[in-house]
């Protein structure tokens, strides 16, 4: 069986519980064991454009506490991955390694830290996740959105394709989904900027939104909680100030890969999603 | 319009020395990273290599005031493309850093830090929540995890709050 410490973040384990709920219910159906990570934080990223080492030192703490457990670490949020990813390299690093130690904390081992949907590619694999499924998905036509810290960067991952990535292209069609081709598909969804300058962030959610709607997609994927605060959370603001309809649900990957997989809607969380994917569910079952 | 007397020469080398900073020197203003931009896409005051330019010449004052330096996503989109091989976006948070170092650090980014503080995670973790995520079935987080504090202050970064 295999065996992942889980990283939840800040924004999962409280805002995006249908999220967490799904990885976990997908995890448990496919023979994975996430064991939580007691004393977790913060990963650090907020504090990044502050000042590096703060945040490189907060990620660091928490992949020592998985490396104390054994366990390679799964993360669920794109930010997470690479602030975690970022300090897994650090600390390798002698000088940064050393102040560290000062602080009393120690890194047995060397632990992997991937997103929890990489994990499903490389270590579940398309053709038995592809077995697994119960209830193909056969009508949904759905746009996948990989958020950027998924993938790039590339150097920091050596996973994917920074340009063209396709990875979770081929998880939503392994659950019989369809998976729409489409401009800009590694546009960032502007999260980052949100709290900067709105306007900005609201003009980058509604490119993509705007190219879903104009595709007809069902629905939007989403592996990250800050990608779904701008497409989920935002979709009414993008609506109102381009004069648009989109009504389009977002849903975290796992969600559809949990309906693929039999789970019902409670176990997916369905509920929690702030638009409501009534359509989506009435294609599934006709 | 560029007044040279406004140059201070010490400034790109202190942005060398930051970390992420080390690529400065390597750029040659070619713009690949504005024009992989997503920000710049929609919103033409963000110009990454305009940033990089006037750090090179010294143009120390204007960098650091510029609201528009807070504007990269951080989406590597540059890094991908810079055919110098610069981690632009660690570039830029190199001299975002720098800025805070010098006092100009955005109120949001003020308010995340007291977060961290206080209680070591962005969202507070009311009853509410941990009886939702028991409903659920989901396991219990702690509220607050005090080691994070330990961390701040050992960086020293809680300066940034008394500014």
């Amino acid at each position: 069986m295999n065996r992942y410490a889980i990283f939840l973040g800040c924004t999962v384990p409280v805002r995006a519980q249908h999220y967490e709920l799904s990885a976990r219910n997908v995890a448990r159906a496919l023979g994975v064991e996430l064991v939580d990570i007691p004393g977790a934080s913060c990963c650090g990223f907020p504090m990044k454009a502050v000042d590096a080492e703060t945040a490189l030192l907060i990620a660091a703490r928490n992949i020592a506490l998985a490396s104390q457990m054994d366990l390679d670490v799964v993360t669920l949020c794109n930010s997470c991955t690479a602030m975690l990813s970022d300090a897994q390299v650090q600390l390798n690093v002698k000088e940064f390694r050393s102040k560290f130690k000062k602080l009393g904390m120690s890194y047995p081992r060397e632990v992997k830290v991937r997103h929890f949907v990489r994990m499903l590619y490389e270590d579940i694999g398309i053709e038995n996740i592809r077995k697994a499924v119960k209830k193909p998905l056969a009508r949904l036509k759905i746009m996948a959105h990989y958020g950027c810290h998924y993938m790039r960067p590339s150097n920091l991952y050596g996973f994917d394709n920074a340009e063209m990535p396709h990875t979770l292209d081929e998880l939503v069609r392994a659950t019989g989904a369809e998976s729409l081709e489409y401009a800009d598909k590694k546009m960032c969804c502007g999260g980052s900027v949100l709290g900067i300058d709105e306007e900005t962030a609201i003009t980058m959610a509604n490119h993509k939104l705007n190219i879903a709607h104009e595709n007809g997609a069902d629905g939007l994927v989403s592996i990250c909680p800050f990608c779904t605060v701008m497409y989920e959370d935002n979709q009414r603001k993008a609506e109102a100030r381009f004069g648009r309809h989109y009504g389009i649900p977002v849903l975290y990957y796992p969600q559809l890969l949990g309906l693929s997989l039999g789970i019902d809607g409670n176990g997916v969380g369905l509920k929690f999603n702030r638009i409501k994917p009534d359509a989506i569910l009435d294609k599934i079952a006709t | 319009m560029i007044d040279l007397k406004e140059s201070d020469p010490q400034f790109k080398w202190e942005i060398v020395k930051k970390e992420g900073g080390e690529g400065l020197l390597k750029c040659f203003g070619c713009s690949d990273c504005a024009a992989s931009c997503p920000v710049r896409y929609f919103n033409e005051n963000y110009n990454p290599r305009k940033i990089i330019r006037l750090t090179l010449l010294g143009l120390k004052d204007r960098v650091l005031t510029s609201p528009f330096l807070w504007f990269c996503a951080h989406c590597h989109a540059c890094t991908e493309r810079c055919p110098q091989g610069i981690r632009v976006a660690e570039l830029i948070n190199a001299i975002k850093n720098y800025a805070v170092d010098q006092g100009y650090c955005p109120e949001g980014y003020k308010m995340q830090l007291d977060l961290l503080l206080k209680m070591g995670r962005l969202y507070e973790v009311e009853d509410f929540d941990l009886k939702k995520r028991q409903r659920l079935g989901l396991p219990a987080i702690d509220k607050t995890i005090p080691d994070v504090a330990r961390i701040l202050e050992y960086t020293g970064i809680l300066k940034v709050l008394q500014k």
